[in-house]
């Protein structure tokens, strides 16, 4: 495939998306854009490492909220610029994704055991933002509302549409870059067959771990995006099994290992939970069932998720087109 | 300083709180020893079958004792048909898609409950909730006197069950290779099935112990899963003595961690072992090579 064609629907996906907040004020609408969108970069991080990598991490909460608890405490607390603690969020989180990594990798856990592990972590941080008093302890931490750009927060709800667009295109971008890239194909080797990879030389941990690293600076970045926007966070919601599990599903509905994948999973996940929401009325939980029932037929009918389908369906029409081609030319 | 009696009398209820969490990590190691994968849908199977032990009481006056000989084999038969109908077909003999079913299993059995019975917290009311033996030093609770004589007992009829019994035998044929057993004519996916089905009545007995001293939210089960999760991963995945000692040795850790550092830092004693058994020996200290 030559690059154009790799990156054209992708770019022209997100060009049409920008549109949307030109074209629809109400507020409920961009509300629920900008949170899919947050979803999206964090599933976006969880599918280069489990996706690509082959990694299930049950745990993403712990880059989610080490990105959302640094950006929100260095601006309340230190008084730094929203902008810098919004990188020196993310730096951080790739720094506890390394470390993480470094850990369990090193200690060659892998499957139910890595999967384990990563839930451990995020509970042992949400556990001790939950009780320690430089996190706002369970009365959680504000982040000052002051409406200037400056300060990473807009009274536009639309500026924030793009700039999530603009992360979620950015993050689309560097997976497709690296999909053709040698990092893509020594992550998917590791993935297919950790010990083959490394009987070709691949550095089977070197990878994983800038694999790791990767994710977690992008699913910290979806955190510090969050505290951004909604100026409010508490152990629950940065460290809460609920982003673990969000960010897990969405590239499985979307398509595992696929660049569209976690984008395509979180938009369904959430258009369907909202439309759930819109007709069973407000009963708590209920989006969720869907979801829940979404993962497992999923994984029954369609492993490689809403991508694979859709791959299907082309694969099934050009045939379709080169068997009429082979008819007309068979009577001729 | 605490006075020994004190101390003592902290490891006694820790001793019986890790007997409900060896019930509780008996069926997950069990599950983990033959189909060699976690099932994160048992913490919402302990969930259910405390909210099954509650309708149970406040509609039918069911004690909670009693409704164990109705709850067990219920949960015995409806782990057997997820296993056997849901999880089994849908994860097309993937260990990792074993791993996400059952993780898709518990978020919708769990928000289920969520949208039956609201987050409400839910407890029932048995006229022996606070009778107590008094030792001299301290008060224990009869109830959970009880807990740990029956979770003892049911570790005990596990143990006899998966060494003299044919189903026993075909269990652990399983467990050591499946391809073998086939072999031999042993219906494998009918075993993985009556092994999650004893996992879930593990929980379902568990839930009618607890009951009596416990409350029960949508998200009860979870608690108690990630601490039976440590338990396993400590005991060695797989391995029933190990789950038993492992789990009382963290009921007591818990104990004493609460008794120190108080309640809600207590668990991250728990946690902190877990990884960092983990990271050391993943295999635990009664585990084969898993």
């Amino acid at each position: 495939m030559n690059a154009t064609r790799a990156y054209l629907p992708a770019v022209a996906l997100l060009l049409l998306a920008g549109l949307i907040p030109v074209l629809v004020a109400a507020n409920t609408v961009l509300n629920f854009i900008v949170f899919t969108l947050i979803i999206a970069l964090a599933a976006q991080g969880w599918n280069l490492l489990g996706g690509f990598g082959g990694q299930f991490s049950f745990g993403h909460a712990a880059f989610f909220g080490t990105g959302a608890y640094a950006t929100a405490i260095l601006q309340a607390r230190y008084g730094v610029n929203a902008w810098a603690g919004f990188a020196i969020g993310i730096a951080l989180s790739a720094a506890v994704g390394w470390m993480i990594g470094y850990l369990s990798f090193r200690s060659g856990l892998r499957g139910s055991y890595f999967a384990l592990v990563t839930l451990a972590f995020a509970e042992v941080f949400r556990i001790l933002a939950n009780a320690s008093a430089f996190t706002g302890g369970a009365a959680g931490t504000l982040v000052r509302l002051d409406m200037r750009p400056e300060n990473f927060q807009f009274a536009s709800r639309a500026v924030f549409v793009w700039i999530a667009l603009a992360l979620v295109g950015f993050v689309l971008i560097m997976t497709i870059a690296i999909g053709r890239a040698r990092f893509g194909a020594w992550l998917a080797a590791v993935r297919e067959n950790e010990d083959a990879a490394r009987a070709l030389g691949v550095d089977v941990l070197g990878v994983k771990l800038k694999a790791i690293t990767l994710s977690a600076g992008v699913t910290g970045a979806a955190g510090a995006l969050y505290v951004q926007y909604y100026l409010y966070l508490d152990a629950n919601i940065a460290y809460g099994a609920w982003i673990s599990v969000e960010a897990l599903i969405a590239p499985i509905i979307g398509g595992i290992g696929t660049p569209l994948g976690p984008v395509i999973g979180a938009v369904t996940l959430h258009g369907l939970g909202e439309l759930t929401k819109l007709f069973a009325g407000r009963i708590p939980g209920i989006d969720l069932v869907i979801y829940g029932a979404l993962l497992v037929a999923a994984i029954a009918f369609a492993p490689d998720g809403i991508m694979g389908l859709l791959r299907k369906a082309q694969r099934r029409k050009d045939a379709d087109k080169a068997t009429d081609q082979n008819v007309t030319e068979g009577t001729l | 300083m605490f006075a020994p009696d004190i101390i003592l009398a902290a490891v006694l209820n820790g001793l019986m709180t890790g007997s409900v969490y060896a019930l509780i990590a008996l069926g997950l190691t069990l599950v983990y020893g033959v189909l060699h994968i976690i099932n994160f849908a048992h913490g919402a199977t302990l969930t259910a079958a405390m909210f099954a032990v509650y309708v149970a009481h406040t509609v039918f006056r069911l004690d909670p004792y009693l409704a164990l000989v109705i709850v067990t084999p219920l949960f015995f038969g409806l782990g057997y048909g997820l296993q056997r109908f849901v999880i089994g077909p849908a994860s097309h003999g993937e260990d990792r898609n074993i791993l996400l079913v059952t993780l898709g299993l518990s978020i919708l059995i769990e928000n289920a409950m969520l949208a039956m019975f609201r987050s409400d917290t839910r407890s029932i009311d048995v006229p022996y909730a606070f009778s107590s033996i008094d030792l001299g030093f301290t008060f224990l609770a009869l109830p959970r006197v009880l807990a740990f004589g029956v979770a003892l007992l049911v570790a005990l009829l596990l143990g006899l069950l998966l060494t003299r019994t044919d189903t026993g035998k075909a269990i652990r044929a399983v467990a050591k290779e499946k391809t073998g057993a086939a072999l031999a004519g042993i219906d494998v996916a009918h075993i993985y099935a009556v092994t999650f089905g004893l996992g879930a009545a593990c929980v379902a007995i568990a839930a009618c112990l607890l009951m009596p001293t416990f409350y029960v939210t949508p998200r009860a089960g979870n608690a108690f899963v990630l601490v039976a999760f440590t338990i396993v991963v400590l005991g060695g995945m797989g391995s029933i003595p190990g789950a038993l000692i492992g789990a009382l040795f963290i009921g007591v850790v818990e104990s004493l961690c609460g008794l120190f550092f108080g309640e809600s830092l207590g668990q991250i004693g728990i946690f902190l072992i877990f990884i960092l058994v983990l990271l050391v020996k993943p295999t635990g200290l009664f585990g084969a090579r898993a």
